[in-house]
């Protein structure tokens, strides 16, 4: 079973912020998480382009607040499940 | 999820204190998912093991003019996983002109070992990216050119780091001879001075697709020109330079034969049936063999671990018409039946190297993950499974990098070969005195030059056994301690009837007052044991004496390693004077005491060269 795209994304965010998985939710963002500053942000959104192999726009990069977002992003640019 | 799963296990090891398992597992991980959420991971582990593991540092500072920051850990964690534990300065965004010219900038006060210079084509010649016709290109070869040479200058004016230099790469506009002028003068610029290397990023480029490189996107936003997924190429491009220049680098390369440098199994598929010939299936493994041939002459040693009749392996090796590979080029073999990590203890006995500086090649998975766990401190090349990436590998990989060859590199194997014969020799005579007698051993004692500083800092960077304080030095060191008033650096070579050994001893010294302190003395194990050490000390401490200095005095300071140099100092009369943690401070009344040169050494002082 391959893990789902909140998984991997949730993952990456843990590696990136340096917190427990566990700790994690949707509304998780810079509010909540010290370590989520600008360039943390940025390696956030690299490392979740080269994680699913896709580029985002300066716009979407823009609505990513939080890891929701992320997450909702992400799910919306890839091919659908199943091919 | 494998990658969750190690992440927990290597979680609980660090918890439960176990910093040898946690290292493995997290040597695996990185093997298996080299991006930067991983980095991220690895690098923090890394760190809270940092205190279990003998990690080498090595300081590194960025001048750049893009955004660098996401690499940082992806180099940091490229680096662990060659034993580097590198501490990172990053230049200002675009200031490195500034950071480079003034000496009181935060670049040099940052104590650099290494600095990396990451200029782009589109800041330094906009005119030729943007391909505008307005501009003559050569006033813009020129006035790069002119940049770099000023740049570099004051470098090497305010810092004796090693430098890397980015080339320019190739502008999407139009191909442009003028870019390759300008690397092309680059290169001559940088081979100029000691320690500037050139890093070819149009190469790097080309290798991972142009068309892919870049994320113009990233650039008119963040000013991050790299698409995501090949910064860790980038990271990879520097460890090239970063692994040798930490002295990292591994001395022997330990290789397979079935399936690595032939096709198939000689033992089922007999001479004619392996695959190994200038066109079809066996293309790949001479190429291979090519990579390893390539190695051999920078003065790599190379040497056979394989499960195998003897006989059929060696019947393969000298009589099959598709060997490039001949077996004067392997200086240990081990063709047997037993545990591939017992071989290598073996060769490391017989070569009279630390198995630390050991790398292992083999295509099979199971051979490389038991070695890993039998010998941690050996570093086992990843091979994937398509024998036609092999040779890429091999070129490719951080620690069988050479940056600087000297001619001693090249004659190394031959030179090991004669020690075989030597050996045997001395099983014939009837006292080491005898022994030593028929060696006709001459040793050349000489200031430090030009031509012998980059083998005299590869010496010290190398030797570990007969070392007596185990300093590590760079070839910029080494020139600016030669300068320095009071000491000196000699360099002493031998060689005996059975040939020349080339470099193989140092000594700096420094004179303060009337005692000269021996800061550093060390021998290439080629030569330890034949009493050339008592010669060079009896020299050292002559000359000593020609300066009017009344005490000689030195420190040894114990390593994991260095117990052959450990009752150095004792045995030829020098008296403790104090100790603490780190080692023993000795000392020689030159009034009193005399150390004589073995009757059967000659000293050949090289006209010219006397001070």
């Amino acid at each position: 079973m391959t893990a789902t795209v909140t998984q991997r994304v949730m993952s990456v965010a843990s590696d990136i912020f340096g917190i427990p998985p566990s700790t994690l939710s949707a509304e998780s963002g810079p509010e909540n998480i010290q370590s989520w500053d600008s360039t943390q942000h940025l390696s956030f959104i690299l490392a979740l382009e080269e994680a699913f192999e896709l580029q985002f726009s300066p716009e979407e990069t823009e609505t990513i607040k939080t890891v929701g977002d992320a997450i909702k992003l992400v799910e919306g640019k890839l091919p659908p499940a199943g091919g | 999820m494998r990658g969750t799963h190690l992440r927990q296990e290597i979680d609980k090891l660090v918890a439960a204190g176990d910093s040898a398992a946690a290292l493995r597992l997290l040597a695996e991980l990185w093997r298996r998912e080299p991006t930067s959420a991983t980095a991220a991971f690895t690098v923090s582990r890394y760190e809270s093991l940092r205190a279990a593991t003998s990690f080498t540092p090595h300081r590194v500072a960025l001048l750049r003019s893009f955004t660098l920051e996401p690499v940082i850990p992806l180099l940091r964690a490229t680096a662990f996983s060659w034993g580097i534990d590198l501490s990172v300065h990053l230049g200002d965004f675009n200031a490195y002109p500034q950071e480079i010219l003034d000496p009181s900038s935060t670049l040099y006060s940052s104590a650099p070992d290494t600095a990396i210079m990451a200029a782009q084509t589109r800041d330094l010649a906009p005119e030729l990216w943007n391909g505008d016709s307005g501009v003559a290109p050569s006033a813009t070869v020129e006035r790069v050119l002119n940049s770099f040479q000023s740049w570099i200058a004051a470098f090497r004016n305010h810092s004796s780091a090693n430098l890397i230099v980015h080339s320019l790469e190739p502008a999407p506009a139009a191909p442009s001879a003028a870019i390759e002028e300008i690397n092309h003068g680059l290169h001559q610029i940088c081979a100029a001075y000691h320690g500037v290397y050139v890093l070819d990023y149009g190469a790097l480029i080309a290798r991972h697709g142009y068309a892919n490189w870049h994320d113009e996107i990233k650039w008119t936003t963040v000013r991050m020109p790299i698409r995501a997924g090949h910064l860790i190429h980038l990271a990879e491009e520097w460890l090239r330079f970063l692994v040798p220049l930490s002295g990292r680098s591994a001395k022997v390369l330990v290789v397979d034969l079935d399936n690595t440098l032939w096709g198939g199994v000689i033992g089922e598929d007999g001479l004619q049936g392996i695959q190994l010939a200038s066109d079809g299936p066996g293309a790949a493994f001479q190429a291979v063999q090519r990579a390893l041939l390539d190695l051999h002459d920078k003065g790599m040693l190379l040497a056979i671990s394989s499960k195998n009749n003897f006989e059929d392996a060696m019947e393969a090796i000298e009589r099959h018409p598709g060997m490039i590979l001949k077996s004067e080029h392997f200086a240990a073999t081990r063709i047997n039946w037993g545990d591939k990590s017992q071989s290598l203890r073996e060769i490391a006995a017989e070569l009279n190297l630390g198995i630390d500086s050991f790398a292992f090649l083999d295509d099979n998975p199971a051979e490389r993950s038991q070695l890993r766990a039998a010998l941690p401190e050996v570093t086992v090349i990843e091979l994937f499974t398509d024998p036609t990436t092999y040779a890429a590998t091999i070129r490719d990989s951080p620690v069988l990098q050479r940056l600087t060859l000297s001619a001693e590199d090249q004659q190394r194997t031959a030179l090991y070969a004669a020690e075989r014969q030597r050996s045997s020799a001395a099983q014939t005579f009837q006292s080491k005195e005898d022994f030593f007698r028929s060696l006709d051993q001459t040793a050349e004692i000489a200031p430090l030059t030009p031509a012998t500083l980059p083998r005299v800092a590869q010496l010290t960077q190398k030797t570990n056994q007969f070392n007596l304080t185990t300093r590590r030095y760079t070839e910029q060191q080494i020139a600016e301690i030669a300068a320095r008033p009071g000491w000196q650096v000699n360099s002493l070579r031998v060689h005996d009837r059975f040939g020349d050994h080339g470099l193989v001893g140092v000594a700096v010294t420094a004179d303060q007052g009337d005692c000269c302190e021996i800061d550093t003395l060390l021998l290439s194990c080629r030569v330890i044991g034949r009493t050339i050490e008592t010669a060079f000390l009896a020299y050292l401490a002559a000359s000593a004496r020609s300066r009017a200095m009344k005490v000689l005095r030195g420190w040894f300071l114990p390593t994991r390693k260095n117990s052959p140099a450990k009752n150095f100092y004792a045995q030829h009369g020098f008296r403790q004077e104090s100790s603490n943690g780190g080692g023993a401070l000795w000392s020689l009344d030159l009034e009193k005491s005399e150390i004589t040169v073995p009757d059967w050494i000659r000293i050949h002082i090289p006209t010219g060269a006397s001070r």
